[in-house]
């Protein structure tokens, strides 16, 4: 591995992105083809601002992660054990 | 779906009054359940890909290390965002206003940044990596024991509150009864945590994080325009507070509307009780008891790559955490003038319906206003951002049970030294066994109508004393290993009698012998647990013998060399990289805000 290793699709910056501007496809689909329900917001046709905002913010994240990717180190230090994690445990057992 | 669609119209129009009796609180739309399917679809296909590829896991969680230290931020206080910060603060929020801030301000803050600064630095040097493991090797086995099994059934019931919300979410959407929807949740949960939606646990948090302000900010906003600007929102509430019928027991406008003294949230008449009540019980005791040994989030900051970035991750949480109790409370408070039944319950009503079924409660605010502004869209967002940060919660809940229950419990004093197949299925054994007692605190959960209230209680019970003992040990080198559990048992026990004797701390078996109610009855609870586990440990303490101080390195602050607490090229970072600057922002920010409301 000479070449510099990025994180990728694996970067968190991409998935965050990625999940936030399909919601906002949706969201402004349903702002421009749905019933905007304006008795419920009170007028502002929310769907449609809501999607636009998070296809801003979630391009952005992708736009970031492209701009100034995430280099993996080429010292691989041992995942450790995290409780949160349920199976199997890495850690060896203690006194054998 | 066309006929969905045509109810869901035919409900909007036909005003709140007549709602009761749709069959179901909510009503999702396709485009709702295809959000929700698409979140889990990226939240089930991170932890497979996670799982299938080695070689590709180990970028994986490597890029979740090398990761900037925002996202560890966020993790941490994503974590910890979840049934207790969206629906028991915006339950707050709608019974007593804005008092309730007090769980960030005063209750959260000061801790998380006590946090960074003391204690970080101590567990990464001492490489504690557990609070039963730190019992362990400060004290004895029986410090131990008590701790792990303390720790276990805290879990349990946490679970269960967790899963009491996200079934009733399931409720509120379906219409089943609470029981199967509590079953049909457990199902969910037990297969997210199999399917393996855990082993990214730090890239779900902040996933999910996104979701949920993306969820409540739309919530906020639109609720603020229709009741007409944070102005028209206190006129409404004044109003409300003057008309209440007076056996409702409304809090004045005043005490809903300014965050000190805080009367409305711990229910004393005196202003100089409560404040002292708010700021020894809950910003003291139960928020550094809390968040100092609370190793879900800890582990968080201790997953970054030095020592600098483990300190500074509490400290950078602390940031958005000042601004959570707008995207939780303000809905509550709005619910509270704008939602019909939220209204009636407020004015001393008992409105049918609920989420639970069993009648409209404060746990419902959230639900019942998304149900009122919120478009078929942003409303299915709503619900994810919603089920997302239960599941995790339950999940975590659950799996921090299975660690203690097979490591700390079955291997120490059931069976030992058998294989590590023999402890992971004894582990997977657990997590079903766990699921399915949940189903019963859910249960217990459900007969609050303030779920706050339960939660509170519980932290008095088990992070009060756990943080009197923690607390003591780690700086006073002569504590015994005998003050250690009889110390943690006192607590706990004295916390569990104050519960008893208040009015309504443990809800209908409540005695209610001392005239203590709400969250107050909570914070004393916890303040007791805390003074009676110092004053126990220090008796038993004078009595018995101590560790010999070779024992104690490394878990005693006294004993724990210098070097391995600090970072030698801290002090090369420019301010704003520092920690003790980045505190001492976060500080002055909390103040200001804690003068401005």
């Amino acid at each position: 591995m000479a070449e510099k290793h990025t994180a990728g699709a694996f970067d968190i910056r991409n998935v965050i992105g990625g999940l936030l501007a399909i919601y906002g496809v949706i969201l402004t689909a349903m702002g421009i083809f749905a019933d905007p329900e304006t008795d419920k917001t009170g007028g502002p046709n929310a769907n449609l601002w809501a999607g636009l905002a998070l296809l801003v913010v979630g391009l952005g994240f992708v736009a970031w992660s492209r701009l100034r990717p995430v280099v993996v180190p080429e010292d691989v230090e041992p995942v450790t054990d995290d409780p949160t994690r349920p199976a199997p445990k890495k850690r060896p057992r203690a006194g054998h | 779906m066309v006929v969905v669609a045509a109810g869901a119209q035919a409900l909007v129009q036909g005003v709140p009054a007549a709602l009761p009796a749709a069959d179901t609180l909510i009503d999702a739309s396709p485009v709702d359940y295809l959000i929700l399917v698409v979140y889990f679809v990226f939240v089930l296909g991170i932890g497979l890909i996670a799982r299938r590829s080695v070689s590709d896991s180990v970028d994986f969680f490597l890029s979740g290390r090398s990761l900037p230290a925002w996202v560890t931020g966020l993790a941490f206080i994503s974590a910890n965002l979840g049934a207790v910060e969206i629906m028991g603060m915006s339950a707050n929020g709608a019974q007593f206003g804005i008092s309730t801030v007090h769980y960030f301000w005063v209750g959260a803050i000061p801790a998380m940044l006590f946090l960074g600064i003391v204690m970080m630095p101590f567990y990464y040097g001492s490489k504690v990596r557990s609070v039963p493991e730190f019992m362990l090797r400060r004290f004895d086995k029986r410090a131990h024991l008590v701790n792990a099994i303390s720790f276990a059934v805290a879990q349990l019931l946490i679970a269960g509150v967790n899963l009491y919300l996200l079934g009733s979410i399931v409720h509120a959407l379906l219409g089943w009864p609470l029981w199967i929807a509590l079953a049909v949740a457990a199902a969910i949960v037990l297969s997210y945590i199999t399917l393996g939606g855990l082993s990214a646990a730090i890239y779900n948090e902040v996933l999910q994080f996104f979701v949920i302000v993306a969820s409540l900010l739309p919530l906020v906003l639109i609720g603020l325009h229709r009741v007409g600007g944070y102005g028209g929102l206190k006129d409404k509430i004044t109003e409300m507070a003057a008309n209440a019928p007076a056996e409702a027991a409304v809090p004045p406008a005043d005490q809903q509307l300014s965050s000190w003294p805080g009367q409305a949230l711990t229910g004393f008449d005196s202003p100089v009780l409560s404040v002292i009540g708010i700021v020894f019980g809950l910003g003291f005791v139960l928020s550094f008891g809390y968040w100092t040994t609370n190793f879900v989030e800890v582990q968080r900051a201790m997953a970054s790559d030095s020592i600098a970035a483990a300190r500074k991750t509490p400290v950078i949480g602390a940031f958005p955490k000042m601004f959570v109790p707008f995207l939780t409370i303000f809905p509550g408070m709005i619910a509270a003038v704008l939602v019909p039944e939220i209204v009636e319950l407020k004015n001393g009503g008992s409105p049918p319906g609920g989420a639970s079924g069993q009648g409209v409660a404060y746990n419902d605010s959230l639900l019942y206003l998304m149900r009122d502004v919120l478009p078929n869209g942003l409303l299915g967002l709503a619900l994810t951002g919603l089920l997302a940060a239960f599941m995790a919660g339950m999940a975590a809940n659950i799996s921090a049970f299975n660690t203690v229950f097979s490591y700390d419990l079955w291997e120490n004093y059931i069976r030992k030294d058998r294989s590590d197949d023999y402890y992971l299925r004894i582990g997977r054994l657990a997590t079903i066994g766990a699921t399915v007692v949940a189903i019963f605190t859910a249960l217990i959960a459900s007969s609050f109508s303030n779920i706050m209230n339960y939660l509170q209680t519980l932290f008095g019970f088990f992070n009060a004393p756990l943080f009197a003992t923690f607390i003591l040990g780690m700086f006073w080198k002569r504590m015994t290993p005998a003050a250690g559990w009889s110390g943690l048992v006192s607590g706990t026990l004295s916390a569990v009698v104050v519960a008893f004797l208040s009015e309504d701390a443990f809800g209908s078996a409540s005695l209610g012998v001392l005239p203590l109610s709400g969250q107050g009855a909570a914070f004393v609870a916890a303040s007791t647990a805390f003074v009676v586990d110092i004053a126990v440990s220090v008796a038993v303490t004078m009595v018995t013998q101590p560790k010999p101080a070779e024992q104690l390195v490394g878990l005693v602050y006294s004993e724990t060399p210098v070097e391995t607490r600090t970072d030698p090229n801290e002090a090369s970072y420019p301010w704003y990289r520092r920690t003790v600057p980045l505190a001492g922002v976060a500080l002055g920010m909390v103040i200001v805000l804690n003068i401005l409301f």
